[in-house]
């Protein structure tokens, strides 16, 4: 299993704090993230994989300083953001999973396979040649998810996957999330994803308040946002 | 090119991307050319052999055209009053072969062929340009038509929510700061899926 690596971890929007001197060492399979809006959980998150360099301390994956040796880590993390329209970027679903491996000079053959097997991973294949933009919200979503999976990264990251789906979509996703061989990190509002997990942390004003299995951390958390 | 791709495998369908530039440079420079109508025909003929051949169903095929139809509408009378029936039928036979031809090529060809295609035609030339970024770039703006025809059909659905149906200002300034807050969006996710340089 993969292991991330945060220390004395501190960031800033300017004049605001949004995340506080957090030392965290996740090496659980399953680790859940929850925090009102604000208090740096999503800011956190996109550490991992470099999309926001902390101002201070630094974040490590599996031995790799992500300040310094972002490309690498970008190939180990895979980042699902809560809006997949924004993540798309080709006409066709097909076409948006296969331009994840433009990069990763497979032999065509190699990469339509793992393109299809992806694609059937996540039930998408019969809407293979469909425009990516008519799909339905979790449509869209598990499309993102497939555009992630289909480089094999170690670890995936979920900023608030669900958080734009309905009960059903957001289950549907909920289960791909689960049936992952991956280290996940997901950020979520929606604490039943998060009640399966190992570790779920809490956050508030940038800090880490509570952080243990699921039960005592969400309780913490209810406890919080009263 | 926007998601109008229909998937096949006829002999147009497998024909290389550059071969079909080629082949739509070629002809619809010829139709341009041509200034007889009996010419015309028979390029009309071919066109409708080459949809038949590519087995895109009329009514797919008709969508296509359609549009151009609204512009001859405006464009054909203005044509007759000052050049004549002959003009107007030439200069519109040629407009609807011309986005027939291309509406052919855009619904066999995958828009990733495409940019394979114009990376191929740019290596000559990767001293002075990058044809991954070019090749990128197309992507993107293919990708963000849709992406902002929803974007300013939410903010046209919020204006009227709100009353201000008439408002150029309340459709402009939550476009606008939607357009940017997306295409920072979009950089994040292309830098989270390895397009980071």
């Amino acid at each position: 299993m993969s292991e991330i690596v945060f220390e004395n971890v501190s960031h800033d929007f300017g004049a605001e704090l949004v995340v506080d001197d957090v030392s965290l060492v996740l090496r659980e399979r399953r680790v859940g993230i929850v925090g009102a809006n604000g208090s740096g959980k999503s800011t956190l998150a996109r550490m991992i994989n470099g999309l926001v360099t902390p101002v201070s301390g630094r974040v490590v994956v599996d031995g790799l300083d992500v300040a310094r040796q972002g490309r690498e880590v970008r190939r180990r993390v895979g980042f699902v953001f809560t809006n997949a329209d924004n993540q798309i970027v080709m006409p066709t679903v097909r076409e948006d999973v296969a331009f994840t491996l433009r990069r990763h000079k497979l032999e065509k053959a190699d990469a339509a396979a793992r393109v299809d097997a992806t694609l059937q991973r996540v039930g998408l294949t019969e809407l293979a040649d469909r425009p990516a933009h008519r799909l339905s919200g979790g449509q869209k979503q598990l499309l993102a998810i497939a555009s992630v999976l289909v480089a094999e990264p170690s670890i995936v990251v979920a900023d608030e996957p669900t958080t734009l789906l309905d009960a059903r979509n957001a289950r549907r996703v909920a289960e791909h999330f689960d049936a992952l061989d991956q280290q996940l990190v997901v950020v979520s509002h929606q604490l039943e994803l998060l009640e399966s997990f190992e570790r779920v942390i809490v956050m508030e004003a940038g800090r880490v308040v509570a952080d243990g299995v699921p039960g005592a951390a969400l309780d913490a958390y209810r406890a919080l946002i009263g | 090119m926007i998601g109008v791709f229909h998937p096949g495998t006829s002999l147009v369908h497998r024909a290389p991307a550059l071969l079909k530039l080629g082949v739509l440079a070629v002809i619809v420079t010829a139709v341009a050319l041509l200034g007889s109508l009996v010419w015309l025909g028979a390029a009309s003929v071919l066109v409708v052999v080459l949809f038949a051949v590519a087995r895109v169903p009329f009514a797919l095929a008709w969508r296509q055209v359609v549009p151009i139809l609204w512009v001859l509408a405006f464009a054909v009378p203005v044509q007759v009053i000052f050049g004549g029936w002959e003009a107007a039928a030439l200069m519109a036979l040629r407009l609807v072969l011309a986005v027939a031809l291309a509406a052919l090529y855009t619904l066999t060809t995958p828009v990733s062929a495409t940019l394979d295609a114009m990376q191929a035609l740019l290596r000559p030339f990767r001293r002075w340009v990058d044809a991954d970024r070019v090749g990128l770039a197309l992507a993107l703006a293919i990708r963000c038509v849709p992406l902002l025809a929803e974007l300013v059909r939410e903010v046209l659905e919020a204006r009227k929510a709100r009353g201000a149906e008439g408002s150029i200002l309340a459709l402009a300034v939550p476009v606008i700061v939607r357009a940017l807050r997306t295409a920072e969006h979009l950089g994040e996710a292309l830098i989270a899926r390895g397009f980071d340089d």
